[in-house]
């Protein structure tokens, strides 16, 4: 009896442990065993579908730049500034940080996927705005 | 450049796929979503214009240089000390006459040809002449060859040596590839003039002219027609848009 009731005790500990272990087993947050990228929030209103986004920016992104180089067609937000002004990330120097910062909007992204980019060789990485508020993960 | 059929049928497709919806379904779990929707009104070039430039050589003296310091102030070209490699979109060459010892003064830059030997020799279709004259560089494909270098007679272009920062928005540009006047392309199209013939009127003497050479009514074709305006090396048979009076 005495034996039965100490197994059903470690069972209860044990399902108390489980259930402790999903509740703070989320992947997003900081104690999580598999580090996960921290994206920065942007400033704007949403004005893309991030999930379509995600998969095509870089698409659209060269789909852009040939019809702009090419046919001079340059339109107000979808251009890399657009990208840029609406992601920006705030500095200590209260100045938004170029792809030199580990913390640049790009480079969060492109660092956990360890692709190589090589668009801020040649282009501004920072906003020609001054970035007023947010930015921060 | 003419335009391309290929792109304009498709962008009439994207068009006509924009007017349907949103986004198009062809085929299950795949959407065409029309990109071009937002952009389906924007001016793009067209051949019905070409841009050129007319320099009053005599209006220019030496010791002014705005036209060559408003170039490298909005392109961000950095000087490291090196003449003979910095880059140099736009220069002031000296011109002497033999016999009499007359000097001249005149800025020289990319003369956007409408034959240019650049593209003519470019292996990978990084320089190219847009619809509307402007001859530019393709940075995403050029290679850093300097063929274009060597082709030019006018020895405009220059090739970036040196790893770039602080780099304007409207004029990307980085080690390895070459480089050279754009007419201002950012301004133009935006129907600005060029940085340099703005600081000319400004800050020089007012010897640059910007505008449409196929319209008749423009400054600098009203000004080409009562003066006239020669080609430099006008021999090589090239038609560059930038012309010269008084040389």
């Amino acid at each position: 009896m005495i034996r039965r009731l100490s197994l059903r005790l470690s069972l209860m500990a044990l399902l108390a442990l489980l259930g402790a272990l999903m509740v703070s087993g989320n992947p997003a947050s900081a104690e999580s065993r598999v580090p996960f990228p921290r994206i920065p929030k942007a400033l704007g209103a949403t004005v893309h579908d991030g999930v379509a986004i995600r998969s095509e920016h870089m698409k659209r992104l060269f789909h852009q730049r040939d019809e702009t180089m090419r046919q001079g067609i340059r339109p107000k937000d979808e251009r890399l500034q657009g990208c840029l002004s609406c992601h920006a990330v705030k500095g200590e120097d209260g100045h938004a940080v170029n792809y030199e910062d580990p913390k640049h909007f790009c480079r969060v992204c492109h660092d956990y996927a360890a692709v190589k980019i090589d668009c801020f060789e040649c282009h501004a990485s920072t906003p020609d705005v001054e970035i007023s508020a947010g930015g921060t993960q | 450049m003419t335009e391309c059929p290929t792109s304009s049928s498709r962008r009439q497709f994207l068009n006509a796929a924009s007017v349907l919806g949103a986004g198009m379904v062809i085929a299950p779990g795949v959407t065409l979503h029309g990109i071009s929707e937002a952009k389906a009104g924007l001016p793009r070039v067209s051949s019905k214009v070409r841009w050129g430039l007319l320099v009053d050589a005599n209006k220019c003296t030496a010791e002014c240089t705005a036209c060559v310091s408003a170039c490298k102030i909005e392109h961000g070209l950095e000087g490291h000390g090196r003449v003979k490699t910095d880059a140099q979109w736009i220069r002031k060459v000296e011109l002497r006459d033999r016999g009499s010892g007359r000097t001249q003064s005149l800025p020289v830059m990319c003369q956007h040809c409408d034959e240019p030997p650049c593209v003519d020799v470019c292996p990978t279709g990084a320089s190219f002449k847009r619809a509307d004259g402007i001859v530019l560089v393709d940075k995403h494909t050029c290679i850093g060859c300097r063929y274009c270098m060597m082709a030019c007679p006018y020895k405009a272009r220059s090739f970036v040596h040196e790893v770039t920062t602080g780099q304007k928005s409207h004029s990307p540009r980085g080690k390895g590839t070459v480089e050279s006047c754009t007419f201002c392309v950012h301004r133009v199209d935006v129907g600005r003039q060029p940085a340099c013939v703005e600081a000319c009127h400004k800050d020089g003497k007012g010897a640059m002219t910007f505008g449409d050479l196929k319209d008749p009514n423009s400054d600098i074709s009203k000004k080409l027609v009562a003066h006239g305006g020669v080609r430099i090396r006008g021999d090589l048979g090239l038609d560059p848009g930038v012309r010269y009076q008084g040389v």
